[in-house]
């Protein structure tokens, strides 16, 4: 006679090691198996978009970085761009190479952090964040080279980038795109995509379908391991990502192994985009003069980049004044956590874990 | 000079080499007073378990820098290094840090069990250490069914477990504790089977008498019985919630498991205890597989417990090491890995140990000659069953390896015509 029991309520998260940040899945539990997934966002909510309202367009840019506080570039770059588009500045030729050089650099540390806190998630006890972390340290002092913040860094500006770089930049650039992060890659390569328990625990494990994808409007990773090849940076170029020769790698099985070898990839591609940003990189003016309080006119605009998370687009609306009208930011973290349920229902909360740390949410972009 | 200062010594009670000389001093000193036999009984037994206690307690101390050292160096960081020199004094900071805190209890915890939890969950580990012989005549006691005296209180551990997670009446908690059963039920028979095979072979359950087993064939029990060392380790990290199998604690999934709830030093004895059980393992292990404090002639130079504290720690290292770099398995898989993999492994193994041993008793053949053979046999017979299991029980994700698509360009559906935005009547309602 089958032993009946009623489902078990857990609430994981807002505090709980694994939920990155504030946010909180209420899990029905049926012994080990989730038999359906309550998600609750919100706990982060800063009302950024109603505070830019009462901001000139320069003063919104440290919002963007607070948002995803791990890609704090690809905000910055984001919203400068549909500022641009707006008011329709010129960005000189410089500044966008830097801004591809810097975006690549964001994303080669935003992967790091999501891969070694994947492994985390796995169960790993800290070895392979912590070989993750030395690396994005590195990127990180490059930043901090150039403008002063490591993660906060504030550095794109309506019509270019805050500073040049400094002389000991591209010296220190050059040693870690090629005498160092390759061969971490490498290692990587080596202890982790091989490594059988991390196969075991993330084949088949939160797996996406391409339609179930392209309904959610997914992107990213996500949707590049589910076996549909679409990144904005060939889709519709930006800065100068059209002069680059990069590949996109893309998944077969949409499982968060794929999601998790397709970040190693494309940390490599990302190499490669540097390599030829760098030896690209033409002299002049890093920045072209904006008065502070920018009055773009009436209309409304909206561009979009790769952030590591996936799609990041900004909506900015002006009626003419020194504040944005309105302003939406499309948060990839959002749009791709709501496919969690169809991932986790049916699996365990150790696959529900590890499906959630594959996603790569960052709770300051969820809630914004 | 040397040689000459070690014959003086020996036999003294000062002989650093056997510790067990002071004892039979103080029982000749009793004894020659007219003193009871219960006396001699109670102070030679009191001797040994300070001693034994005094040892376990600086483990649990000094593990903590050790463990947190090394791992710390696996993490190509450098571990505590600014308390004391090397940062030798940090355990004692968290030690002190670990009593001050408030001991919390939740309102709905049973309390009795609540309190009594970590209390059964150190003391099995330190009533372990009394059988483990440390030296030559240095058993505290010795046991004739060691063997099953250790694998009686070794499994205790997991009812303590059991009782933390029931009493705190938190859901995290039970879920450890449930998921500690279902291990505890899985681990113990390919662990049981594993030391049968040992056992089988020495012809005696008593500690030291499978030490001089090792000492009398001059063979470590690891050449002999590979894959029983190979099957206890990994069941053994799975008792023990270390990392490939800390499912039960599992800090990234229930945060914590049965400990969720403990604070203050009712968490500092979970974690102690944690700490003095692995490195009891450590010390079966080593006693079991690799000659405890015998040494081939190292041991006539240097004291028995120094070179078994000495493997002690080698295997200890090994746990650590497992620890900073495996993930974690999933319950499942690490069941479905203790069914399919270790037991049919402990079973065949244990056919063939006693087929040896029949053999080995009823032809009257020298050891001399079976042993190596025997050697060889098993060793063999190790491989080819870990080599098969893997090929034969491998999932699906070894036939399908990992594999990616490169686009250097993409298809970009072309999308309706918008109309561009007109400055004018475009814009957004007038404010």
């Amino acid at each position: 006679m089958p032993i009946k029991s009623a489902p078990v309520e857990v609430n994981i998260g807002p505090q709980h090691p694994s939920t990155h940040g504030v946010f909180r899945m209420v899990a029905k539990i049926d012994g080990e198996r989730i038999v359906d997934v309550k998600m609750v966002v919100g706990y982060l909510h800063r009302s950024m978009e109603k505070l830019a309202e009462e901001r000139t367009y320069t003063q919104n840019i440290p919002f963007t970085d607070r948002m995803d506080y791990l890609a704090a570039m690809a905000g910055n770059l984001g919203y400068c761009l549909s500022v641009e588009k707006l008011a329709g500045v010129e960005v000189p030729e410089r500044a966008q190479y830097l801004r591809v050089i810097f975006n690549e650099l964001q994303r080669i540390a935003s992967h790091c952090m999501a891969t070694g806190t994947f492994i985390n998630d796995c169960g790993a006890w800290q070895t392979p964040v912590m070989y993750c972390l030395r690396d994005r340290e590195k990127v990180l002092d490059l930043f901090e080279m150039t403008c002063g913040a490591r993660l906060t860094t504030n550095y794109m500006r309506i019509g270019g980038v805050a500073f040049d770089i400094p002389e000991e930049f591209l010296p220190a650039l050059d040693h870690l795109v090629n005498d160092d992060l390759p061969y971490r890659f490498e290692e990587y390569d080596q202890l982790l995509v091989g490594n059988e328990i991390i196969m075991m625990r993330a084949r088949d494990v939160g797996v996406v379908t391409p339609e179930m994808a392209i309904n959610a409007s997914l992107s990213g990773p996500m949707l590049r391991s589910a076996g549909i090849a679409w990144d904005i940076r060939k889709a519709d170029p930006y800065c100068v990502y059209d002069r680059m020769k990069f590949d996109i790698p893309v998944g077969y099985n949409g499982d968060a192994y794929d999601r998790m070898i397709i970040r190693i990839e494309e940390m490599k591609q990302s190499l490669r985009i540097i390599r030829q940003a760098v030896h690209d990189l033409p002299d002049g003016p890093h920045k072209t003069d904006v008065p502070l309080a920018l009055r773009p006119p009436a209309g409304e605009s909206y561009a979009r980049v790769e952030s590591p998370k996936g799609e990041l687009g900004f909506y900015v609306v002006s009626d003419g004044g020194p504040a944005p009208y309105r302003w939406h930011v499309r948060a990839p973290s959002l749009i791709n956590l709501s496919v969690l349920k169809e991932m986790t229902v049916g699996k365990t909360i150790a696959d529900a874990i590890v499906t959630l740390g594959s996603i790569d949410i960052n709770v300051g972009e969820l809630d914004r | 000079m040397m040689l000459s200062l070690l014959t003086i010594i020996t036999g003294y009670w000062f002989d650093i080499r056997d510790l067990s000389n002071l004892s039979r001093k103080i029982e000749e000193l009793i004894g020659d007073a007219g003193g009871p036999d219960w006396l001699i009984f109670v102070v030679s037994g009191l001797l040994g378990a300070i001693g034994i206690i005094s040892f376990i307690g600086g483990v649990a101390v000094i593990n903590i820098w050790v463990e947190r050292r090394v791992v710390g160096r696996m993490q190509s960081r450098l571990g505590p290094n600014r308390l004391g020199p090397f940062g030798l004094l940090q355990p004692v900071a968290d030690a002190i840090k670990l009593m001050q805190k408030e001991v919390l209890q939740p309102a709905t915890a049973s309390g009795l069990i609540f309190t009594l939890a970590p209390i059964m969950f150190t003391v099995p580990g330190i009533w372990l250490t009394a059988v483990l012989p440390w030296g030559r005549n240095m058993t505290l006691a010795s046991l004739d069914s060691g063997v099953l005296f250790l694998l009686a209180a070794s499994s205790l551990g997991a009812l303590a477990v059991f009782m933390a997670g029931y009493s705190s009446n938190n859901k995290y908690a039970l879920f450890g504790s449930m998921r500690v059963i279902a291990m505890l039920v899985s681990y113990e028979i390919p662990i049981v089977m594993a030391l049968l095979g040992v056992v089988l072979f020495t012809g005696t359950m008593d500690l030291g008498g499978i030490v001089l087993f090792q000492e009398k064939y001059r063979v470590f029990m690891v050449m002999l019985q590979p894959l029983p060392f190979f099957i206890y380790f990994i069941s053994v990290s799975a008792e023990l919630n270390r990392t490939p199998a800390d499912i039960a604690e599992a800090e990234s999934e229930i945060v914590g498991g049965y400990h969720t709830e403990y604070s203050g030093m009712k968490f500092g004895l979970f974690y102690a205890a944690e700490l003095i059980n692995a490195v009891v393992v450590s010390a079966i292990i080593s006693t079991l597989f690799l000659g405890g404090w015998w040494m081939y002639k190292l041991d006539e130079l240097v004291p028995g417990w120094m070179i078994y504290i000495g493997k002690i720690y080698g295997v200890y290292f090994l746990f650590v090491w497992t620890r900073g770099t495996l993930p974690r398995f999933r319950i499942d898989q690490l069941l479905a890995f203790a069914w399919k993999w270790m037991t049919p492994m402990a079973i065949l193994n244990l056919v063939l140990v006693a087929a040896e041993v029949l053999i080995w008793e009823e032809s009257g053949w020298s050891a001399g000659l079976l042993l190596p053979a025997y050697i060889v046999i098993n060793n063999a017979l190790a491989v080819v069953t870990i080599y098969g299991f893997m090929t034969l029980l491998a999932p699906k994700f070894q036939r399908f390896p990992a594999r990616l698509r490169f686009y250097p360009t993409i298809d970009v559906p072309s999308l309706p015509a918008v109309a561009a935005v007109d400055a004018a009547g475009g814009g957004p309602r007038a404010s």
